[in-house]
């Protein structure tokens, strides 16, 4: 009978346990936007969290949906041309870089970059009572750490992933005119006619929601970070994978919200 | 002053706190003494509400610690941590000056720093430490800079949790001594955790001995050596033969 019931049991332990994990995260997400809209606000955390999420993140930023829309551009040439469609490229670059490519790679980016170093800062901030001192500085340590952090990761993703469309589009286009000899003005025209303003809007959308995933990872890990070097390793470890797997679930269900109706 | 009355805490099976009882009037250094893992950080942090205990009452000036403005308790409070805690991202003067910076007690920059750069002085760090970050001192200068912090607002309650421990003995001996002179100076209330004998002596008043959750012995630091309490005798006398278990 227990042999039956073991797995069972077990399947019950992790389910609570999962159960419980998501509504932890729940609270800690809702005391965060509840904190955003409740004095004090630390301006100047603000305005650093800002320079680290968005303007430290350009080159990588950029470097990576440059390559993506290179590549993407040869893909939908190789591949278009089994059907005589190698002319459509333009418009599959730049819907495949604005609705998924460049606020998905966007997003895992700032999570590989962004969301890492949040949680083993505020770890290691942790694990030296730092989070405690500020407490006793009468610092609410949510306010002082998670909002300007969380606030900053809403707000200048989208930024990030406009850029990032900009940059993976003219990757296309120069790998296009360079080397599939595709006409510079063409393309642009092409790819620009193409485009809709709800594309944009979408995709800025979707940076929004991955600005703000992979910055509350970074800050629910790091205050729920165990004791030691490995308590911090453990949280910058959890929150990448967090941030990851909930930006690429949070994509496909706003896809699904976006373009299935 | 601080009164703590039958404080229970516990982690899971592991009852750390079996019911504290502990006095200390205003104005008085108590020194609360005990071995490793014997719950006096956790005693010091529950008074401060960053560890809540299970049970029993906290009363500071007669009134709840938990209860009404949080802000306003804390601003009674210094607290010198175990490793300085200072803020790493932060130049020395503004983690001083930190709490002159934001909230109810903030003031224009220009003061902050002022006042900053003269409790470097008081605690022996010269002006141009000011703009240096915490992790271009050495361990004995980042206590002086975490009292600094502790002082800047001039609390009327100051904790210190285990100020000497990493030290030399020579730097243990400086910093006891700021310890007890800022101690008197400012007629605070202090709180000392410790399980360094030479901080004993400089510092207490009062001493209390914390073993198996509850405090087993208190009385003035004159009368430690000839306590009487079998606890106390073998924890200054430093031996493993005693009522303290002591694991090999």
């Amino acid at each position: 009978m227990s042999r039956v019931l073991t797995p069972i049991a077990v399947l019950g332990a992790l389910t609570l346990s999962a159960l419980a994990a998501l509504g932890r995260l729940a609270i800690f997400t809702g005391q965060t936007f509840a904190h955003m809209i409740r004095p004090p606000f630390y301006l100047k955390e603000f305005g650093a969290a800002l320079m680290n999420v968005g303007y430290f993140s350009l080159p990588v930023i950029g470097l990576t949906t440059l390559f993506t829309g290179g590549a993407l551009a040869l893909q939908i040439y190789a591949g278009g041309a089994r059907f005589s469609a190698e002319a459509v490229v333009p418009q599959i670059v730049a819907i495949g870089i604005v609705r998924e490519l460049g606020p998905v790679m966007v997003g895992l980016m700032i999570a590989a970059r962004v969301t890492s170093s949040i949680a083993a800062e505020i770890a290691t901030m942790k694990v030296t009572e730092q989070i405690d001192a500020l407490v006793t500085l009468s610092t609410h340590p949510m306010k002082y750490l998670t909002v300007p952090r969380v606030l900053a990761g809403i707000i200048v993703v989208p930024a990030l992933v406009a850029v990032g469309n900009i940059i993976g589009i003219m990757g296309g286009w120069a790998v296009a005119v360079g080397t599939l000899d595709f006409n510079s003005a063409t393309y642009l025209q092409n790819t620009a006619d193409f485009l809709e303003t709800s594309d944009i809007m979408t995709s800025l959308a979707k940076g929004a929601v991955n600005g703000g995933i992979a910055t509350l990872m970074g800050c629910y890990y790091g205050m729920n970070s165990g004791r030691g070097a490995m308590g911090v390793g453990k949280a910058t470890k959890g929150s990448v994978e967090a941030a990851a797997v909930l930006i690429l679930a949070a994509n496909f269900i706003l896809t699904g919200i976006f373009f299935t109706s | 002053m601080i009164r703590l009355e039958n404080v229970h805490k516990a982690f899971g099976d592991n009852r750390v706190l079996r019911g504290v009882n502990l006095h200390i009037p205003k104005g008085e250094s108590m020194v609360i003494i005990g071995g490793s893992g014997t719950g006096k950080s956790i005693a010091l942090k529950s008074v401060l509400g960053l560890v809540t205990p299970d049970s029993g009452t906290i009363l500071v000036d007669g009134k709840d610690a938990r209860s009404g403005d949080k802000d306003a308790f804390l601003a009674r409070f210094g607290m010198l941590f175990q490793g300085g805690a200072l803020f790493d991202s932060l130049p020395v003067w503004q983690n001083v000056a930190f709490r002159l910076m934001r909230g109810s007690l903030k003031r224009p920059a220009e003061e902050a720093r002022a006042i900053a750069v003269e409790k470097l002085r008081r605690v022996g760090l010269k002006p141009d430490v000011a703009d240096r970050f915490p992790a271009e001192l050495s361990g004995g200068m980042q206590k002086r800079v975490g009292l600094a912090r502790a002082i800047a607002a001039e609390p009327e309650i100051i904790f210190f949790d285990e100020p000497t421990t990493g030290l030399d003995p020579i730097m243990s001996g400086v910093i006891n001594d700021l310890i007890r002179e800022i101690v008197v100076e400012m007629g605070a209330t202090a709180m000392t955790i410790t399980h360094d004998m030479s901080s004993v002596r400089a510092i207490a008043d009062k001493v209390a001995m914390l073993h198996d959750g509850v405090i087993q012995w208190t009385g003035p630091v004159a009368d430690l050596d000839n306590s009487g309490d079998p606890y106390v005798a073998q924890f200054i006398s430093g031996s493993a033969d005693g009522p303290i278990e002591a694991v090999r």
